[in-house]
């Protein structure tokens, strides 16, 4: 948790995540009218590679971002002052992202750019070295900073505020918070996921909307991939009329010029398609984050079957404590015990031992009663926390996408365009045949 | 490319009675500009030739007397085959047809008879090329509708191409075609297989004996002919690629709809944009569809027939250079050999004839034969070019639609998000 009394907290900026080639219009991650005290100007500026021995001393390449942090009051006041900058990569994002993941389990934290190209078509290459994932992946680190930057509980963690400004002593810090150790181990989420018996309504029915939304939009990604490989064949075999064409148009006399210059734009009609799916590529790359985000959505829904679980076992583990308490007590047995068996076949124990176990249990159930209410304090916490932030989670879906689904039209309408234009182009010139 | 029709050595093809092979599908649409399918009366067709004007065409619309359809195609079966038979409808004003119209009833085969007739009478005369019989790929019915009326629409566009030119419309054979209820009688008048034979193997020996020299004018056609030849099989090509490649591309671009529609079913502010997205997807399926069926019907045909007629050109060539060699032998043997000179002189004399007959035929029809392909491409590639600025401009309006519907619904602000 963030534990600095001041009341910092990060701001965005909107111009800084207008940066990139694809001159995408993301700047949604801002909170409009939030109570975030916008401080910092924060964008992930460049790209580089890098050479260095890794944890098992083998040479390897990869690649570290530039942050740059500036302070929103002297952006305001119309100063320039130089950026304070340092470099991350990937996995330094990552270790960030899962401390947050651990201390705020009712936070639907932001997602990470995927770590590895998927959902590729033939043009795009696969490989992390590649310069359009860099650049992608570039531009989906800056999102998320922003988006964590902006959200309401996040954006006062002081690990994160290291992260923007300390290059090194982040990672002890990080280590420090001993988050690791709190981490909920998998076998323990998955059995609660199966033994709990009353987990809430709402949250179940979030689980399976995540669930339905990672499938949508996962399909989607892959329809995409298949319609982006179709359609780049079906312009670029169009580059082969430019070739005959202007071989045709050598032996025509009166045809020669027409078809010529019809040739040219077939050309360019060819190569128009390149452009058209570079600029889809931020569509599929806004689906991609909600796609994470869904499994963000899902871990949150996780915890809290966990934590009603926890209670569950707690009560349930008080209650058989109880009435041990009272078969001793009063000597009627109820629940097989052990102990109760042996009393029947080799004789009741003495007082004394009686009296101990008596006591050792009385203790056992104080303490089982303090953890009953630890856990029904910390599963309410987390029901109302977290049912908050998925409020906020849904808005912001709402918006995010619905815009997402704008801009897609936005590029059909311009790929149209371009179309119409080469095609009136081009039967322009065989007018003139 | 699949088998032509008109091999130097037709005899082979004359033999050919049997339909009964894979075919090529190829259509020319000669529908109105508009789109309409074309009118099946004869008489309707004096708009349509008025309507396709352009410079060249505008003499052959105004003199234009003669007009046939090709319609109505009907399954025939008897005891041995099944066939098709097509009607052909023919009006015309011309005094040496004793009616003003004649309807009959032909089938492939007769079609084949009367081009080879008009081969044989014009060596050097382009005559349009026919329909391919079948194709080696064997996927579609032999009877299947599709087939059937894209070979229709080749065969009348033939039987036009004929009545359009000067002098083949005016053939003999031609006009019986046209009016004789029954053809079979007139098949078997003419110079009979044997004959035919006879000099098909005197070409061919005269072709391995090789040119002395080809006019220079005829050596530049030869080399057009090849250069066409070739760019049409690519152009052909080509074509057809980028028809498989969009119905491919539509078939994947389908998938969006029902994903898009169960998600607008999963969400609640955002069902409507989904399921607009759906729709929208829907809507740029029909138009892609739509596309690709202008373009099989369109541009397809057109490129295909026009890779037959480089096969016709290549027999034309052959043939005049047949005539020539057989000139060039006569005269040789005239020259070297002492006895038979006046015998010798004749015949060389009447081959010198039908040389210079030869060319100047096919000279003249030279000429001809290039407007009309650059009339007939240059309006399949305008049709084609047309089709694709429609196709985006639908498309468009679908988007801009939905455009509008999402940045009416969202209540104002909606640009700015800052």
């Amino acid at each position: 948790m963030a534990d600095d009394g001041r009341e910092e907290s990060l701001g965005t900026d909107d111009d800084s995540d207008q940066t990139g080639a694809d001159g995408s219009l993301n700047n949604t991650m801002v909170e409009e009218g939030s109570t975030l005290m916008r401080r910092m100007e924060i964008c992930v500026a460049e790209a580089e590679k890098r050479s260095g021995k890794n944890a098992v001393s083998m040479q390897e390449t990869y690649t570290v971002y530039l942050i740059e942090t500036r302070p929103m009051d002297a952006v305001a006041e119309g100063r320039n002052p130089a950026p304070d900058c340092l470099w991350r990569r990937y996995s330094e994002f990552e270790l960030l992202r899962n401390y947050l993941i651990v201390t705020y389990p009712y936070i639907v934290v932001p997602p990470l750019p995927e770590k590895r190209a998927e959902f590729v078509w033939h043009k795009l290459s696969a490989d992390n070295m590649d310069p359009d994932f860099v650049e992608r992946r570039r531009v989906g680190l800056e999102n998320f900073l922003l988006r964590v930057a902006s959200h309401p509980v996040l954006s006062n963690d002081k690990i994160l505020y290291y992260f923007l400004t300390e290059e090194h002593g982040w990672k002890e810090a990080v280590y420090e918070t001993g988050f690791q150790a709190k981490a909920d181990s998998r076998l323990r989420a998955l059995s609660a996921t199966f033994r709990v018996r009353n987990p809430d309504k709402c949250f179940m029915e979030m689980k399976h909307y995540s669930d339905e939304l990672q499938s949508h939009t996962s399909q989607l990604l892959r329809t995409r991939a298949r319609v982006a490989d179709r359609l780049y064949g079906v312009y670029k075999v169009h580059g082969n009329y430019g070739r005959v064409f202007s071989e045709w148009s050598a032996i025509e006399k009166e045809m020669g010029d027409g078809l010529q210059s019809a040739g040219h734009h077939m050309d360019a009609y060819a190569a128009s398609i390149d452009d058209i799916l570079e600029e889809e590529e931020h569509y599929a790359d806004q689906l991609k984050e909600y796609l994470f985000y869904a499994e963000a959505l899902r871990a949150v829904c996780r915890k809290h079957e966990l934590t009603q679980f926890e209670l569950e076992m707690a009560s349930q583990d008080l209650i058989s404590k109880k009435q041990q308490r009272e078969e001793l007590a009063t000597g009627i047995v109820r629940t097989f015990s052990l102990k109760g068996m042996t009393n029947k076949l080799f004789g009741q124990e003495a007082p004394e031992q009686r009296e101990a176990r008596l006591k050792l249990l009385e203790d056992l159930i104080a303490e089982g009663e303090e953890t009953v209410k630890e856990k029904t304090i910390e599963r309410a916490e987390h029901v109302e926390k977290a049912w908050v932030d998925i409020q906020r989670f849904k808005e912001q879906k709402d918006k995010d996408l619905r815009e997402a689904l704008i801009n897609y039209a936005v590029m059909q309408i311009s790929m149209c365009k371009k179309g119409i234009q080469v095609w009136s182009n081009a039967k322009e010139c065989f007018l003139k045949m | 490319m699949s088998g032509h029709t008109v091999p130097a050595d037709f005899s082979e093809h004359m033999l050919d009675l049997d339909e009964d092979e894979d075919l090529e599908v190829f259509t020319k649409n000669t529908s109105l500009p508009d789109g309409s399918p074309m009118p099946n009366s004869p008489s309707s067709m004096v708009n349509q030739y008025r309507l396709e004007d352009d410079d060249e065409g505008q003499e052959v619309a105004n003199t234009k007397d003669i007009f046939v359809t090709v319609d109505h195609p009907e399954s025939q079966v008897t005891a041995i085959e099944t066939f098709i038979l097509y009607r052909v409808v023919t009006r015309t004003t011309r005094s040496d047809f004793d009616s003003s119209e004649y309807e009959v009833r032909r089938r492939y085969q007769d079609f084949v008879w009367l081009r080879s007739k008009l081969e044989e009478k014009h060596p050097t005369l382009i005559v349009h090329p026919l329909p391919e019989k079948f194709v080696m790929k064997g996927m579609v019915e032999r009877f299947n509708d599709d087939f059937i009326e894209t070979r229709r629409r080749a065969l009348h566009r033939f039987l036009n191409k004929i009545s359009e030119h000067p002098i083949l419309s005016y053939s003999q054979h031609f006009q019986v075609f046209l009016t004789a209820q029954d053809l079979a009688p007139h098949r078997k008048q003419g110079p009979g297989f044997l004959s035919r034979m006879g000099e098909t193997v005197r070409a061919v020996a005269n072709s391995v004996r090789g040119l002395k020299s080809r006019p220079e004018e005829f050596a530049v056609m030869q080399e057009y002919v090849d250069d066409f030849s070739n760019k049409m099989c690519c152009m052909d090509k080509v074509t057809q690629r980028i028809v498989k490649e969009q119905r491919e591309y539509v078939d994947e671009l389908k998938q969006y709809s029902p994903t898009y529609a169960r998600w607008g079913e999963l969400e609640e502010e955002l069902t409507e944009p989904l399921k607009g997205m759906a729709s929208c997807v829907v809507q740029c399926s029909k138009e892609a569809e739509e596309h690709i069926q202008h373009l099989s019907e369109v541009l397809v045909p057109a490129l295909h027939e026009y890779v037959l007629c480089a096969e016709t050109l290549k027999a034309v060539m052959r043939r005049r250079d047949n005539i020539q060699a057989e000139f060039e032998a006569k005269n040789e043997a005239l020259l070297t050999r002492k006895a038979e000179q006046e015998a010798l002189q004749e015949e060389v004399d009447v081959l010198a004839d039908r040389m210079e007959q030869a060319n100047n035929s096919l000279k003249g029809d030279w000429l001809r034969w290039q407007r009309s392909m650059k009339t007939d491409l240059r309006s399949a590639f305008i049709s084609a070019a047309e089709k694709n600025v429609e196709y985006y401009e639908k498309c468009l309006a679908v988007w801009e639609s939905f455009l509008v519907s999402q940045r009416a619904d969202s209540s104002g602000g909606q640009e700015d998000v800052a």
